[in-house]
């Protein structure tokens, strides 16, 4: 046992370093630690209508290049809007008035964050709000208005008195 | 009337071994860092628990990727989605098999041997005459046992993840030919460091508790005779793989039932 004694703790330390390298592994390659890690950031909010199916952690996409997440969603019970925090990268600054843009990635992806920027010299700075915003897509809401409008459109056609209901 | 009084006789049976499993583990936990202090004991165990334990993690999480690769392309290419596979593969083997696949594979192989070991010791009197030599058993060879499974648990878990990561990824770009910066890039959006790694990492550690612990419990515990001890091993597989399944559903629950 004394003999072997030095291959054991070759063997042990091996198998230690092993396991540590995976989680390495996990956490670097298959997770997003390291991708967007500690760099400074700054704070925006963004006040939105209906923020559909967005959630904490979202990216923030400017160009279709990540610039940031998004730190918090609340509701504001004084304006009945969804208040929506973004943290984004101190590297990038954005006019003030920049519009934001709540967007789906693919058809079923998730749903991100889009920044416009605008023509403003004065850029954004920390606790700063983007004016300007545009809801996500409810698709409930996208299929009511085309089931509408095809209701609508023999009634229409024929007479040419729009009685003035469509949604 | 005698039927009533086999009935509470059973009764403090159970709560006295209950005492005693939960007194166990109490006085393991309170003996775990003086075990660290002598890291030769846990070095020696790890080789036993942890270096053994490799070649069935390795070999089973390979082959669990290549199924998750295969089963997934399958099913995802039904949506058009097959870029998604290395999220489902990673998602999957993070949270739930990696954890939970290797502590099963861990209750098979380094718990019944633990227990095993402990009941023959117990059946040939060495736990007897350690106490006589005035050494306590449990510090000198429970101890150091439990320190080092909740120590290889973990790292084997995150072994079977990343290789089974791997081997998704072998199969679903090499074999089939996904593209494989979808694969890396879907994954890594897709899976937190924290709310996913970390979390699973915790789970294991738990798992490598509940295994190392129903082991020693069940060893120490054990009839002190031949059949005693294979009664006790099989006890120790059925036991803790129940323990971990019970325990995954729990953490699982607390840990992602609000996201």
């Amino acid at each position: 046992m004394t003999a072997s004694r030095r291959a054991i703790d070759l063997m042990v330390g091996g198998f230690v370093l092993l396991g540590l390298a995976a989680l390495v592994f996990l956490a670097l390659k298959a997770a997003n630690l390291g991708s967007f890690a500690s760099g400074p950031t700054y704070d925006v909010q963004a006040r939105f209508d209906n923020i559909g199916g967005l959630k904490p952690r979202a990216p923030v996409k400017s160009a279709g290049v990540v610039v940031g997440r998004v730190a918090a969603i609340s509701f504001d019970d004084q304006a009945y809007q969804a208040r929506v925090v973004l943290n984004l990268d101190a590297r990038y600054q954005f006019p003030q008035d920049t519009s934001a843009k709540i967007l789906t990635s693919g058809l079923l992806g998730e749903q991100y964050i889009g920044l416009e920027p605008g023509g403003d010299t004065r850029m954004l700075a920390g606790g700063g709000v983007i004016r300007m915003t545009q809801s996500a897509v409810v698709l409930e809401n996208l299929i009511s208005q085309f089931l509408f409008s095809k209701a609508a459109e023999p009634a229409a056609a024929p007479a040419g008195s729009a009685s003035g209901s469509k949604p | 009337m005698d039927r009533i009084a086999r009935f509470g006789a059973w009764c403090l049976a159970q709560v006295v071994s209950m005492g005693a499993g939960a007194r166990l583990f109490w006085i393991l936990l309170l003996a775990s860092p003086a075990a660290l202090a002598r890291p030769r004991l846990v070095i020696d165990q790890l080789h036993v628990i942890g270096n053994r334990s490799l070649v069935i993690i390795t070999v089973s999480g390979l082959f669990v990727g290549f199924v998750l690769g295969l089963q997934g392309y399958t099913t995802l290419q039904r949506y058009g989605s097959s870029e998604a596979l290395g999220l489902l593969v990673a998602l999957s083997l993070v949270r739930e098999l990696g954890p939970v696949v290797s502590a099963l594979l861990f209750a098979g192989r380094a718990g019944t041997s633990l227990t095993a070991e402990i009941g023959l010791m117990k059946a040939g009197e060495q736990l007897a005459a350690m106490e006589m030599m005035a050494v306590d058993p449990i510090r000198r060879v429970l101890a150091p046992r439990f320190v080092a499974a909740v120590v290889a648990m973990p790292l084997l878990a995150a072994i079977f993840s990343a290789i089974g990561i791997l081997g998704g990824w072998a199969v679903g770009v090499l074999l089939i030919g996904v593209d494989s910066g979808a694969f890396w890039s879907q994954m890594q959006t897709g899976v937190d460091w924290r709310s996913d790694v970390l979390n699973g990492v915790i789970k294991s550690a738990v798992f490598g508790l509940v295994c190392a612990y129903t082991a020693l419990q069940v060893g120490y515990s054990a009839q002190p005779t031949p059949e005693g001890v294979s009664r006790a091993t099989t006890v120790t597989v059925v036991a803790s793989s129940l323990a971990v399944l019970g325990f995954d559903f729990i953490l699982t629950a607390l840990m992602f039932a609000s996201t």
